[in-house]
C-alpha cells in the first residue's frame, strides 16, 4: 500500500483492538486487549496522513516523533518503529497501554477532526511488543563511564526513566526502592489484565543490563537518609510517587470490608492474594458478593474490574459526578461497562453501615445534581434534599487519589515541601532546594499520569547530568 | 536475601532468630519494626526489632508461629535465609527520664518491650519489669530482662511460675502499695493492653501500647494498617507503631485484626496439608534411597 493520496488514506476506518470477549474476561486476570496483529497495525498505520507540522508530537508529554514511528510500521519495519519510540519513551510498551491518548496526542490528531484519530496508542503498543517478543539480544551501547555516581530514589516510572537516561550518559545508577519489587505503580497498583507484569519485568531487566544497580527492600529516609545518600552519591533523584491515600472521613470507615484502592490492589497486584492460599496473603472473600467503588479514575476502574474478576456478582462505580467528568481513561470506562459493572453516577457516600461485630453490611448513598460551575470550571455536584438511598455491600474501596508520603519530607527537614507535602522542583530542570538533590512525578505533581512522571525522569536525568559536568552551575 | 545467623525456640512455638541485616542494625531503634517476607510468594508479616549487634550486623526478631506464614518462618534454621527484609520502619519509641518506668510484656510482646525496656534504662530510669504468661513456658525473656530492669517480675495466670495472676493484678497491686510510676508502656495482646489503659486511667500515668494491626507494605502507602486514635484515623506503620493506650480505641483494634480470621484458618490448613506433603514425600524418599542402596 505504498503512495496512498491522502485523500485515500482518510477513507480507511480506525481497527478496533482485537480484546478478550467481555464475559470471559471479566473473569479472568490476562490482559483484555490482544494487540494488533501486523497486518492490521500496517493497515492503522496507513491511516497517518504524515503532516508537515506533526500537533499529535505537540500533544505528548514527551514529544514522541509519532508519524516517523508510524510511517515504519506501515513499511513493515517494526524495529526501527521501536527504536523511534525508545528515543523519547524509554516505556512505550507501558505507554501504549496506559497513557490518557484521547486526551493527548490522538485528542490533536488531524486525521481525527474528520472521523477518529489515527489509534497512536495502539501502534506504539504494537511495535514495542513486537520489540519485546521479537529482537532477542539488543547490544546494549555501553556508554563512556564518567565515575558519577547517582542515586535514584523510587522505581516507579519517574525513577525508571531517569535511572534509564543517565546509565545511557555513564553514570553510574543506583535505584533503591522500599517495596520488594521494582516498578511503583505499574507493580502494585495497575492490574494484570491492564498492563502484564512481564512487560514491566522486561523493562527493569533490560535496565539491569544497561548496569543500572537495583537494591530493593531499601527505604530512603529510614534504612538511609537523603543526607547519608549526599555522602555517597554525586547527586539524587528523588521519585517516591504519591502513595499515601485518602479516605472519605464519613462514619464507618473502620468497618472491616472498607478498603483503600491501594490496599485492595496492593493485596491482588503485587501479593498475588487472588491466588489465595498459594499466596498466602488474603483477600476479604467477595465471591458473589457486592462491591462498591468510590471513584472515578484509572484507580476506581481497576479496583471495579479487579473485584469482578475476584468473583463479585455484583460491582458498583459510585461517582460524585457525571461520566463526562470521570478522570478514568475512555477506554477502561467502556471496558467496565461492558464487562458488567455498574455505574452509579451524581452519588456521595454518606456513612458506612456495619454489623455489630464490625463487618461492613451497607452503604448510605445521597443523591447528588450539578448545581453552578466551581473553580475548576466544571459544575459542582450538590444534593438533593433528601434523595438518600441505602445498598447493601460486602466491601468499600475508596479511591479518590492520594496525598504525598511522608517519609522523606520528615527524616529530610532541610527539604522544602508545600502545605500537601508536594516536594517543590524548579520545573524547567526538577531542582530541589538541596544542592544536587532532584525530584519529580507524583511526588512534585501528585497523582497525575505514567507518562508526565516519565517526562519529569527525563527531564531530571538531563539536569542531572549537566550539574555532573559542571556542579559549580548550580 | 538475608541470612539467618542464630535461631532457637524460646518458648512454645516461640522462636528468636539472629538475622543478618547490617544497614538495619546499624539504623534502628527501640520501637521499630521490620518487614519479612519468608519466600518469593510470602506475605509481607511485620515484626518488631527485639535487639541488634551492629558490630556483628545483625537484629534480633521473636516470633510466634500462630498463622501460616510464621509457622512456616518458624521452620527456618541458622543458615537458611530470609528472602526480604526491610526497615527499620516506623518511629521510634520516644525515650526520656521519666523516673519510675513500666515495662509490661504479655506473652510475646516482651520481646517488643524488652529493647524500649532496655532504652529507658540507658535514659536513667528505674525500669520495673512485668512478664505475662499463660503459664511457665510461655514467660520469655526473664533473663534478659534481668539484665536491662531494676526489678523483674514474673506472673502466669495458672500460677505454674512468678506471681499468680494477670499482669495488671501485679500492675495494680504495685500502684496500690503507693509506689511512685511515672511511666507505664504495655505490649501484647489487645485485651491486655487495654486493660493496663484502663488500670492506670485513674491514676493518671502517661501510658504507651505498641499496637500490631494488620499490614501489608509499612509505608504508609495502602491504609491497611489504620487504626482509631482519639477518634482519628492513624497509619500505625508511619505514624506509630506506639500511640497513647488512653486514646485508642482498643475494640475497632480487635475487630479490625479479625478481618481475616477465616483465610487465617484456611491457610494453617493449607500450610499444615503442604508440610504433610512434604513429609510424606520425604519418607517416600528415604525408602526409595534405602531401596536403592540395599537393593
Ligand atoms: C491503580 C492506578 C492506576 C493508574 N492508571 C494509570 C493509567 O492508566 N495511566 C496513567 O498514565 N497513569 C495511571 N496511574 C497513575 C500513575 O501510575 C502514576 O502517576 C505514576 O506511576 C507515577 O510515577 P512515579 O514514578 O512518580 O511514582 P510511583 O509509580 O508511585 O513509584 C514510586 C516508587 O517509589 C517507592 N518509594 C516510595 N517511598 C520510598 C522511599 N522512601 N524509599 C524508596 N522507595 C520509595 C514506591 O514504593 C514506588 O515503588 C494510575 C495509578 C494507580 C494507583
Ligand atoms: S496528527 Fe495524526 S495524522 Fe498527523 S502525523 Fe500525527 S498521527 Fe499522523
Ligand atoms: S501498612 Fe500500608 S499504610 Fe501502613
Amino acid at each position: 500500500m505504498a503512495d496512498l493520496t491522502t485523500k485515500e488514506r482518510y477513507k480507511i476506518e480506525r481497527h478496533s483492538m482485537p480484546e478478550q470477549d467481555a464475559l470471559a474476561r471479566s473473569r479472568n486476570f490476562e490482559e483484555v486487549n490482544l494487540g494488533y496483529t501486523f497486518e492490521i497495525a500496517m493497515e492503522e498505520a496507513e491511516r497517518c496522513i504524515r503532516c508537515k507540522n506533526p500537533v499529535c508530537v505537540a500533544g505528548c508529554p514527551v514529544a514522541v516523533k509519532i508519524p516517523d514511528f508510524i510511517k515504519m510500521i506501515a513499511e513493515g519495519k517494526f524495529e526501527e518503529a521501536a527504536s523511534i519510540l525508545k528515543e523519547d519513551n524509554a516505556l512505550p510498551a507501558v505507554c501504549g497501554r496506559v497513557c490518557p491518548q484521547e486526551e493527548q496526542c490522538e485528542a490533536v490528531c488531524v486525521v481525527g477532526k474528520k472521523g477518529r484519530p489515527v489509534a497512536i496508542g495502539y501502534l506504539e503498543r504494537f511495535a514495542a511488543d513486537w520489540e519485546r517478543n521479537n529482537v532477542k539480544i539488543i547490544e546494549p551501547k555501553i556508554p563512556a563511564k564518567t565515575g558519577k555516581k547517582v542515586a535514584v530514589v523510587g522505581g516507579g516510572p519517574a525513577g525508571l526513566s531517569c535511572a534509564g537516561d543517565l546509565i545511557q550518559l555513564g553514570h553510574e545508577v543506583t535505584v533503591f526502592e522500599a517495596l520488594h519489587e521494582i516498578g511503583g505503580v505499574l507493580i502494585y497498583g495497575i492490574p494484570e489484565f491492564r498492563l502484564p507484569k512481564e512487560i514491566v519485568k522486561a523493562e527493569v531487566e533490560s535496565l539491569s543490563k544497561l548496569g543500572v544497580n537495583f537494591v530493593t527492600n531499601y527505604v530512603i529516609g529510614l534504612t538511609e537518609t537523603i543526607e547519608e545518600l549526599k555522602a555517597r552519591f554525586d547527586a539524587i533523584f528523588i521519585g517516591v510517587g504519591a502513595g499515601l491515600p485518602y479516605f472519605l472521613n464519613i462514619p464507618g470507615e473502620q468497618l472491616n470490608g472498607v478498603y483503600s484502592a491501594n490496599e485492595f490492589l496492593t493485596r491482588v497486584n503485587l501479593m498475588k492474594a487472588y491466588d489465595f492460599p498459594n499466596n498466602p496473603t488474603p483477600m476479604l472473600d467477595v465471591v458473589g458478593k457486592t462491591v462498591a467503588v468510590f471513584g472515578g479514575g484509572n484507580t476506581a476502574m481497576d479496583a471495579v474490574r479487579t473485584s469482578l474478576r475476584l468473583g463479585a456478582e455484583r460491582a458498583i462505580i459510585c461517582y460524585r459526578r457525571t461520566e463526562q467528568e470521570m478522570p478514568a481513561r475512555v477506554e477502561e470506562i467502556h471496558h467496565a461497562k461492558e464487562e458488567g459493572v455498574e455505574f452509579k453516577l451524581l452519588v456521595a457516600p454518606l456513612e458506612f453501615i456495619g454489623d455489630e461485630d464490625g463487618w461492613l453490611r451497607k452503604v448510605k448513598l445521597q443523591q447528588m445534581e450539578l448545581g453552578e460551575p466551581d473553580s475548576s470550571g466544571r459544575r459542582r455536584p450538590v444534593p438533593i434534599d433528601g434523595a438518600i438511598e441505602t445498598i447493601d455491600i460486602t466491601a468499600a474501596i475508596i479511591a479518590i487519589g492520594n496525598g504525598s508520603n511522608p517519609i522523606i519530607s520528615q527524616t529530610t527537614p532541610e527539604l522544602i515541601v508545600n502545605k500537601w507535602g508536594n516536594i517543590i522542583v524548579n520545573e524547567g530542570n526538577m531542582k530541589t532546594n538541596m544542592m544536587g538533590v532532584f525530584a519529580g512525578g507524583d511526588i512534585v505533581t501528585g497523582g497525575a499520569t505514567v507518562i508526565l512522571a516519565m517526562g519529569a525522569g527525563r527531564t531530571a536525568a538531563k539536569a542531572i547530568d549537566d550539574f555532573l559536568k559542571n556542579p559549580e552551575s548550580w | 536475601m538475608n541470612k539467618i545467623i542464630e535461631a532457637r525456640f524460646i518458648g512454645p512455638d516461640v522462636k528468636l532468630f539472629r538475622i543478618e541485616a547490617p544497614k538495619i542494625a546499624e539504623k534502628r531503634k527501640a520501637g521499630q519494626f521490620v518487614i519479612i517476607r519468608v519466600n518469593d510468594t510470602g506475605e509481607r508479616l511485620p515484626l518488631t526489632i527485639a535487639d541488634s549487634d551492629t558490630s556483628a550486623g545483625t537484629i534480633t526478631i521473636i516470633v510466634q508461629g500462630i498463622g501460616a506464614s510464621t509457622k512456616m518462618l518458624n521452620t527456618l534454621n541458622a543458615g537458611d535465609y530470609i528472602h526480604d527484609v526491610v526497615g527499620p520502619l516506623g518511629k521510634a519509641s520516644h525515650i526520656e527520664n521519666f523516673g519510675t518506668a513500666v515495662s509490661i510484656g504479655g506473652g510475646v510482646g516482651t520481646a517488643i518491650a524488652f529493647p524500649t525496656a532496655k532504652a529507658l534504662k540507658e535514659a536513667g530510669n528505674h525500669v520495673i519489669s512485668i512478664i505475662g504468661g499463660r503459664s511457665k513456658e510461655f514467660v520469655i525473656l526473664e533473663e534478659e530482662m534481668k539484665q536491662v530492669a531494676d526489678e523483674v517480675y514474673p506472673t502466669t495466670d495458672d500460677g505454674s511460675y512468678g506471681y499468680h495472676g494477670f499482669v495488671t493484678q501485679k500492675l495494680e497491686e504495685l500502684l496500690k502499695s503507693g509506689r511512685k510510676i511515672d511511666f507505664v508502656l504495655a505490649i501484647g495482646p489487645i485485651p491486655m493492653m487495654a486493660a493496663v489503659a484502663k488500670t492506670t486511667q485513674p491514676y493518671n500515668i502517661q501510658t504507651v501500647v505498641s499496637l500490631n494491626p494488620v499490614m501489608v507494605d509499612g509505608t504508609g502507602m495502602c491504609g491497611g494498617c489504620r487504626a482509631y486514635v482519639d477518634n482519628k484515623p492513624v497509619f500505625v506503620c508511619v505514624d506509630g507503631p506506639e500511640f497513647d493506650a488512653h486514646k485508642v480505641d482498643f475494640k475497632i483494634l480487635m475487630q479490625r485484626n479479625k478481618m481475616y480470621l477465616p483465610q487465617e484458618k484456611e491457610s494453617i490448613e493449607h500450610f499444615n496439608h503442604v508440610c504433610n506433603y512434604d513429609k510424606m514425600y520425604d519418607a517416600e524418599a528415604k525408602k526409595t534411597n534405602h531401596e536403592v542402596t540395599h537393593g
